[in-house]
This record gives C-alpha cells, sequence and structure tokens, in this order.
C-alpha cells in the first residue's frame, strides 16, 4: 500500500545544503475517525517514524504524530559534504518498514 | 382533522427546538471543557518532552495559510534559526496543534549535517486554532513560534 518517493539532486557542490523532498502513500488512521456503518473508531495505524541517513549517519529524524496528514509529505535540508548515498527508512507503528534510497555525485 | 395535523406538527417543531436547544448547551458546556483540556495537555506534552524549560519567543519562524479551508491537509513549514554548527546547532524542534484532540503533530531532530534545522509537511487541523512550534538547541535553550490558522472544514475526524 504505502510506496515511498524521495527527490534528492543528482549532483551537489561539497559542502552544500540541499533540499531533499519524500512522500509515502499512507492512510495514516489515526485513531479518532469513526466506522461510519458500525460507529466504531478505526484503530490508530499510522507512519511514526522516519529517517534520513547519509552514508551510514543521521542526518534528520522525524517522529511523526496523528495529526499528520495522509500520505505524509516531508521535505528537509541536508548538507553534503562528499559523494555517497542517502537511506531513507519510514517505520510505521506496527513495526511494518519501508526503505528508499537516493545516491548523490559531489563534483 | 387538519388541525389535528397542524397542532401535532407544532408540538413537535416545540419539542425538536427545545431538544436541541437542550443539546447546543450540552455541546457548549462540553467544549467549554474540552478547549481547557486540550491547553493543558499541550503544555503537559512539551513538559514531558523538553522538561521544565521555558521557551523565549523568536528564532522560530512558522509558515502556514492564514485560512486553511480543508483542515484535512494544511501545509506548514518550521525554520528555526542557528547556525548549525556542532557546537551550535537546533537538536529538536517540536510542533503542536494547541486545539486539535492530539496536540502533538510532530516532532523534527536535526544534525549539524542537517545544514539548516527547517521542514515542509502537511497536517490535519480540527478548527480554528493556534499553531506552535518550539526549537530546543544544543545548548539546552528553547524558543517558540506562534502563528493562527482559521479553518473552514475540520479534519481530524469524528
Amino acid at each position: 500500500m504505502a510506496k515511498p518517493r524521495v527527490k534528492v539532486p543528482k549532483t551537489a557542490k561539497a559542502g552544500e545544503i540541499i533540499q531533499i523532498k519524500t512522500l509515502i502513500s499512507h492512510k495514516m488512521e489515526n485513531g479518532l475517525r469513526k466506522d461510519k456503518k458500525t460507529g466504531k473508531p478505526i484503530p490508530r495505524k499510522i507512519i511514526s517514524d522516519f529517517v534520513a541517513k547519509f552514508n551510514g549517519k543521521d542526518v534528520f529524524k522525524a517522529k511523526l504524530h496523528g495529526g499528520i496528514s495522509a500520505n505524509p509529505y516531508l521535505a528537509f535540508d541536508a548538507k553534503v559534504p562528499a559523494s555517497g548515498e542517502f537511506e531513507f527508512t519510514w517505520t510505521e507503528d506496527t513495526g511494518k518498514t519501508w526503505t528508499a534510497k537516493k545516491s548523490i555525485t559531489v563534483g | 382533522m387538519a388541525d389535528n395535523i397542524h397542532l401535532e406538527i407544532v408540538d413537535r417543531r416545540d419539542f425538536v427546538l427545545g431538544a436541541s436547544a437542550v443539546a447546543a448547551l450540552a455541546t457548549l458546556t462540553t467544549l467549554g471543557s474540552t478547549e481547557a483540556l486540550a491547553k493543558a495537555d499541550w503544555n503537559a506534552e512539551l513538559k514531558a518532552l523538553i522538561g521544565d524549560v521555558k521557551p523565549a519567543t523568536g528564532k522560530v519562524s512558522l509558515e502556514l495559510p492564514e485560512i486553511a479551508e480543508n483542515g484535512n491537509t494544511v501545509p506548514f513549514s518550521v525554520t528555526a534559526d542557528s547556525p548549525m554548527t556542532a557546537s551550535d546547532h537546533v537538536k529538536e524542534l517540536h510542533v503542536f496543534a494547541t486545539g486539535n484532540p492530539i496536540a502533538h503533530v510532530v516532532s523534527l531532530y536535526f544534525t549539524p549535517e542537517s545544514g539548516k534545522a527547517t521542514a515542509t509537511s502537511r497536517m490535519r487541523l480540527g478548527k480554528t486554532q493556534d499553531v506552535v512550534a518550539v526549537a530546543v538547541m544544543s545548548d539546552g535553550k528553547a524558543y517558540m513560534g506562534k502563528r493562527q490558522v482559521k479553518v473552514t472544514i475540520g479534519g481530524c475526524g469524528g
């Protein structure tokens, strides 16, 4: 269901601050909505954690709650010291994870 | 016969009116108490995150639409001013929608490698309210920024 999409520039100058845009399709069911037929609350199921790493080192992290809209979009900055690979991980509160990787060349 | 029906309708309307007035009063009083609850809640949630530090106003800016037509997806950007060096950077940025049933929207964790303490996302807003962002710096100091958003259609389910 959930499919991550990431936008990272292909190249950058050494030490340049770049913008990274991420999007994952997910309902972000916040546990407050009720089933219209049964009247029972729909259990909470959200992406609760996001981590962005560059060459294995943490760059940016986010803890998401029910107040984040469905299909959570996250854009943030990162400083690129050298060529390498970004790794992005989304974790659902059920423990399920999704990852995406993007390489960047410094030249 | 016609008179009878007419009377009956009036009676029922009176009854419905009376009942809705009572219901309105009831929602008014419960609204009042949940509002107080929500206010207490976000302060408590903030305290649980940053401890007893009192955030000073400034350094944190929030970008949000003045009027959000659809509370289900309200775009927002938060930025905290900082040189983002190893010794002086923004560590955490917590965002609260003070009028939501669950006020805590997102916590962002930065490193000097972030380059700039900024993030953009989309949030749900239940009603017209203040959105607050609190930044915690590497030296332990905290700063706060606030923006009011008018919401036309709430987006919290219910």
